[in-house]
């Protein structure tokens, strides 16, 4: 017992006391600033593994970005990365960042269904798939319930059955041998009923779109409520993104 | 010379393969692992040249440091008998081959579909109609699990076949998370894109994987890595297996309900990942390793920071790893749990930490090694029992031990090396064997490459290929309810296995 009492007390505070303000630590690359310098566009989009640089003006959509760093690394004066990690969005053309700007990306309101935010303000219970994902966004939503980041502190659980849940997180590109599963998982969850897409394989299908084991068919036929991009989503964009869908 | 002795990253002309008859391949193939413990099949694949299928079969011997490779051409039509009616090992290997080609192999337990991939041969076998083994009684009764599980995990099928409480058998189906990988690798034609699928295939294992292409990659292409280069991806790996084992001692103690080691270990991993973080931006090394040079160079002031992070991290762990490891509770759920003998892990070629938890030496930092591990001198983590508990010590030396390894590594940060010129274009028809010790164990990549240097086939096999099995084993006989606490205990990988 004392020696349990000294590891709590030799833990002290791990939470985080302020999801919205705290600072994440190092070169972290969340949202890209591109300036308006004057580049060559085509080395510029054509290095970019994933194509998520698009020119005239140079844009790069974090729906497909790994943020792998290399643009930024070979035009450095034209792109950076912030460490500003609140880059969820609730419409797919806001993950679009476009040159000269500069202003942190924000939910469109009217995209919010009116039941999202008098249902899950202060309870929110997720189900989530893997579906093609490569167990490094599925690590990071473990770690946004460990002691630091804590979300369930906001009244946000992953749940078991779906029966039990308000919504799906989907990670991954979306296998053909799981679409199935995800179907019924989907079905399963009672009205009203959210669907959040994290990482960039789940947004866009990263490198697996065009892959014939994939079939993104389900995405086609729903409505995203929340895209949460990263490769792997950091647990503080996870938690922000979600905590802004739902006003809490 | 029925066969050709390589090392660890060679590349060769693939015409220096001897192409040998079938029984002939049967024979040595057979013959260099039976009675020798310390050989086994790091990979064994097929690929198509016109009509044909041509078999290549690598034998890594632990004690050599060589791996034996031989090939063997062979018709879709005729059967073959199977390498697995003399030894169990090959026999994920066959069923891999029989699903993509079509062959049959006589005397094999049951060809059954291994991952569904998209363009196996025979696509009216669809995922939902698997042949699970069942067992006819009126006191057994099934427990079907997956493919989506309780927590937030990867998934797959697990069909248990139960008397009342007990676990009789259990089958593990998997391929819900295949994304046609392998072929990714040959479409996607730039080293960027490739690296970034490397990265992909297990996205726990990014240090591993990535080092794994990486060298691949500059075998091919006939670049030797400075010591930057080395250094960089033997932090790496290390680092990783830290977080990750502290990731699993928490999910450990989170099956077994013990809070207070479920908190302090999870969040015992975040300064480890962000550091990660710190030194290369993001907190599962994505980005960090690619072949030619190295975007992140690893600086005198990240070593400084990394020691302080070591020191805060050592003091917490102990004390939190003191306290479990006394515990009555913890220790009735990890011992006697989940046991893989021996001869079981040995019979089924299970490899890294799940072989080394069950008594059988299998490392290819010592075997085969890489990087800087020849400096090293990797003594690899030995446990006897095989059981949760030997699992759960061997994530605690393993922890302790990459943290002595990374402490030494830092001591003396190399230089960066200018940037290199770009990387020649790879060796045309050519092949190239790589292998890394990553957290789970042994991964193995192959390449072939065709007469312009293009990607011909690139095979992946993940440690989890072998070791899904050593689980099935280990969970016989136990409660059901111990399931879990055995499953973690391996944490094996989905998108690993499935590709
Ligand atoms: S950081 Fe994003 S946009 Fe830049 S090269 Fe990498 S994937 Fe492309």
């Amino acid at each position: 017992m004392l020696d349990t009492l000294k590891i709590l007390y030799h833990q002290g505070k791990q939470f985080i006391p302020n999801v919205r303000t705290a600072q994440v630590p190092g070169i972290f690359r969340g949202r890209p600033l591109i300036s308006l310098q004057t580049v060559d566009q085509a080395a510029l989009t054509s290095l970019c593994p994933m194509r998520a640089i698009t020119a005239n003006p140079v844009a790069i959509d974090l729906g497909k970005c790994t943020f792998c760093g290399a643009c930024a690394q070979q035009f450095p004066d034209k792109i950076s990365f912030t460490t500003d990690y609140k880059i969820a969005t609730n419409q797919r053309e806001s993950l679009i960042i476009t040159a000269g700007d500069d202003t942190p990306l924000q939910l469109n309101p009217q995209m919010i269904r009116p039941e999202i935010r008098s249902l899950f303000r202060s309870s929110l219970k997720l189900r989530q798939v893997s579906a093609g994902g490569d167990n490094s966004s599925e690590w990071e939503l473990n770690a946004a319930n460990n002691v630091q980041f804590d979300i369930s502190r906001f009244g946000i659980e992953f749940v078991a059955s779906p029966r039990h849940a308000d919504g799906i997180v989907i990670t991954g590109p979306i296998t053909n041998n799981m679409a199935e599963a995800l179907q019924i998982c989907y079905d399963a969850v009672p009205h009203p009923k959210i669907i959040v897409l994290v990482g960039t394989d789940a947004i866009s299908g990263g490198l697996f779109a065009d892959s014939p084991a994939v079939n993104r068919s389900f995405l086609q036929n729903n409505t995203v409520d929340l895209y949460i991009p990263g490769n792997p989503a950091h647990p503080l964009t996870f938690i922000n993104g979600l905590l802004n869908l739902i006003g809490a | 010379m029925n066969y050709i002795t390589l090392l660890n990253n060679q590349t060769i002309g693939i015409a220096a393969i001897p192409e040998i008859p079938y029984d002939t391949f049967f024979e040595i193939n057979t013959g260099f692992i039976t009675q020798h413990p310390e050989r086994h099949c790091v990979n064994y694949f097929g690929y198509k040249i016109g009509d044909a299928i041509k078999l290549i079969c690598c034998i890594a011997d632990d004690d050599t440091h060589q791996i034996y490779v031989s090939a063997c051409v062979v018709k879709r039509e005729t059967p073959l008998l199977a390498l697995t009616s003399k030894l169990l090992c090959f026999e994920k290997f066959e069923r891999e081959i029989h699903e993509n080609f079509g062959i049959n192999f006589i005397h094999h337990p049951w060809l059954k579909p291994l991952r569904y991939a998209f363009n196996r041969f025979d696509t009216s076998q669809t995922i939902a109609n698997y042949p699970f083994y069942s067992i006819k009684s009126e006191e057994l009764h099934e427990v079907g699990v997956g493919p989506i599980h309780a927590g937030v995990i990867e998934p797959g099928h697990f069909r248990f076949i139960c008397n009342g409480e007990q676990i009789l058998h259990l089958e593990i189906q998997l391929g819900y998370q295949h994304r046609g990988i392998e072929q990714l690798f040959l479409d996607k034609k730039e080293l960027l894109q490739r690296a970034t699928l490397a990265e992909n295939i297990a996205g726990d294992t990014v240090a591993g994987h990535a080092t794994a292409f990486a060298s691949l990659w500059e075998s091919l292409c006939h670049f030797q890595p400075s010591r930057d280069l080395d250094f960089a991806r033997t932090v790496a790996q290390e680092l990783e297996r830290i977080a990750i084992h502290t990731g699993d001692l928490s999910a450990l103690c989170a099956d077994i309900a013990y809070q207070l080691g479920a908190s302090v270990f999870g969040r015992l991993r975040t300064p480890i990942v962000n550091f990660m973080q710190e030194w290369g931006g993001n907190r599962l090394s994505k980005g960090l390793i690619r072949a030619g040079h190295n975007p992140f160079p690893f600086t005198p002031a990240l070593a400084a920071r990394l020691l302080v992070v070591f020191d805060a991290f050592v003091a917490d762990f102990d004390e939190m790893c003191k306290q479990m490891f006394k515990l009555p509770s913890a220790s009735s759920r990890f011992e006697r749990t989940g046991v893989v003998s021996h001869d079981d892990v040995l019979s089924i070629n299970a490899v890294g930490m799940a072989a080394r938890s069950s008594g059988l030496q299998r490392d290819i930092r010592l075997s085969h090694p890489y990087g800087l591990y020849p400096e090293l001198n990797h003594e690899p983590v030995i446990k006897r029992h095989g059981d949760v508990y030997s699992r759960v010590q061997m994530r605690k030396e393993e922890i302790k031990q990459s943290i002595e390894y990374v402490r030494k590594l830092i001591a003396s940060v190399p230089h960066p090396q200018p940037a290199p010129s770009p990387l020649q274009q790879p060796q045309t028809d050519a092949f190239t064997i790589t292998l890394v010790e990553a957290w789970r164990g042994e991964i193995c990549h192959c390449a072939i490459t065709d007469a312009q240097g293009e990607l011909l086939i690139y095979k992946i096999k993940d440690p989890s290929f072998h070791n899904w099995m050593a689980l099935a084993m280990a969970v016989r006989n136990n409660e059901i309810s111990d399931f879990p606490v055995s499953n973690k205990s391996f944490n094996l990988s989905y998108a690993g296995h499935d590709l």
